[in-house]
């Protein structure tokens, strides 16, 4: 058994102190650019300052691992559609103010929709069977990491007062995107570290392979980040492209079988829709036909294709892809703050805006 | 939403465990994505355990992170 002080040698400071001398060392002349895709990534990085440490030559940017805020407004209005229909919503905190087209849930639950927060997805399964007259719809949101716990639930005989609004959406795609925007010159990939628990490295091979990429899967901890950026520097000094793994006490080369087996059994892999990113080929999970009684979208007949996904002066698709800072958006922490925001990347506790506003950073 | 804590397994129940973040509180996780036993520590993830902490992995990787400091300390 591992013991909590074990676990706590993960942020050792003098080893932080250390690393971070190391990278000195290690970085070029000219500027390298190094994308993580996870909110919680982002979160490590600026509330531990990493930035300030690095070398000048070395910068960190967030790439579209913010679950809620690549969720299309498309979805969340077909997530008020039903609220408002009078049937039952229950989800995660932070989808609540996102952004629709027209409406947020919070605002649908203002004129009177039923809309619960739930820990997760057994949460609504509880709430479901307990209120067995109710109608209620789980809307289903997050990546790999997430998507598991939803098919477990599909699997496990739901009760028939419950469907399932999937929007669930998968990791490699969308860094696939992001090496195909010409002019965002990425040296190389931090991958997220709990996504990888699910699905194992084999996802992240093409990129050291087809794309000549540096990736490294790093954990949470301002080491496990600073020795990742250690890796990629090495590679990129040594001329070389690999596939790292510096989170080897979660991460294993297969990843979590027994989730791969149930997602590969309750969903197919479809083409999906991410805000202000358009439609990404095979990125989201679909319930099988088997599965369609729990479909919300099939027994609620509700399908909306088009949304408005970006507000009006937000640039949050472009802070997504790591292209804009958010201080770089005029609306930052003017119009558009944690108590009032204006785009996704502001509400969610995982948004970049939302990250740098709370931690003063980006004035 | 990736959030992921790790959390000491207390007890097993079918695919039900009671688990501690080091709170004190025991709290229940569902851990049919996970093969853990009591004692382990889980990472939990929205109401599931998703992965058990290796622990010779985690010792594995800070004695390489220690041997890394040391070695590119004499030749880079
Ligand atoms: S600061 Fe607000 S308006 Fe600007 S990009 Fe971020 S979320 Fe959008």
């Amino acid at each position: 058994m591992i013991s909590l002080k074990e676990l706590a040698a993960f942020r050792n400071p003098s080893l932080a102190k250390q690393v971070t001398e190391r990278l000195q060392g290690l970085a070029p002349s000219y500027t390298v650019k190094f994308c993580h895709i996870c909110g919680t990534h982002e979160w490590t990085v600026t509330h531990f300052g990493l930035r300030s440490l690095l070398p000048e030559t070395v910068e960190i940017i967030a790439g579209p691992g913010c679950p809620v805020c690549v969720l299309p407004a498309a979805e969340i209005d077909e997530a008020v559609k039903l609220a408002l229909e009078g049937v039952t919503i229950a989800t995660f905190g932070d989808v609540l103010r996102v952004p629709g087209s027209n409406l947020s849930l919070a605002k649908a639950k203002a004129e009177g929709g039923d809309i619960r927060v739930v820990y997760g997805v057994s949460d609504a399964v509880r709430l479901a069977k307990a209120e067995p007259e109710k109608e209620f719809v789980f809307f289903a949101i997050g990546f790999e990491t997430t998507s598991p716990t939803t098919a477990n639930e599909v699997l496990n005989e739901p009760p028939e007062n419950l469907s399932f609004l999937i929007s669930h959406r998968l990791i490699p795609p969308a860094m696939e995107l992001l090496l195909g925007i010409g002019d965002l010159h990425i040296d190389g990939f931090i991958a997220p570290g709990h996504v990888s628990t699910i699905i194992g490295l084999k996802p992240y091979e093409v990129f050291p392979s087809a794309y000549y990429m540096p990736v490294v899967v790093a954990g949470f901890e301002p080491l496990d980040l600073l020795f990742g950026l250690n890796a990629l520097l090495r590679q990129i000094k040594d001329g070389v492209a690999k596939l790292e793994n510096e989170y080897s006490r979660v991460v294993k080369q297969e990843g979590n079988t027994k989730a791969l087996n149930l997602l590969r059994r309750v969903f197919n892999i479809v083409d999906g829709r991410w805000r202000g990113l358009g439609r990404l080929p095979l990125s989201a999970f679909a319930l099988k036909k088997e599965f369609e009684e729990w479909d919300a979208r099939e027994k609620h007949g509700v399908r909306i294709e088009k949304g408005r996904d970006i507000m009006p002066g937000c640039q949050c698709h472009l802070v997504m892809i790591g292209k804009i800072k958010p201080s770089e958006c005029s609306l930052f922490n003017v119009s558009c703050t944690p108590e009032s925001p204006k785009g996704p990347c502001m509400v969610s506790s995982e948004g970049t805006c939302r990250i740098w506003a709370k931690h003063n950073v980006g004035h | 939403m990736c959030l992921a804590i790790p959390a000491r397994v207390v007890e097993i129940q079918d695919n039900i465990a009671k688990v501690d973040f080091g709170e004190g509180v025991l709290r229940e996780v569902n851990v049919a994505l996970v093969e853990a036993k009591v004692d382990e520590y889980v990472l939990v993830h929205a109401g599931y355990a998703i992965q058990v902490v290796d622990r010779e992995d985690a010792a594995e990787t800070l004695r390489l992170w220690n041997e890394l400091l040391s070695m590119e300390e004499s030749n880079t």
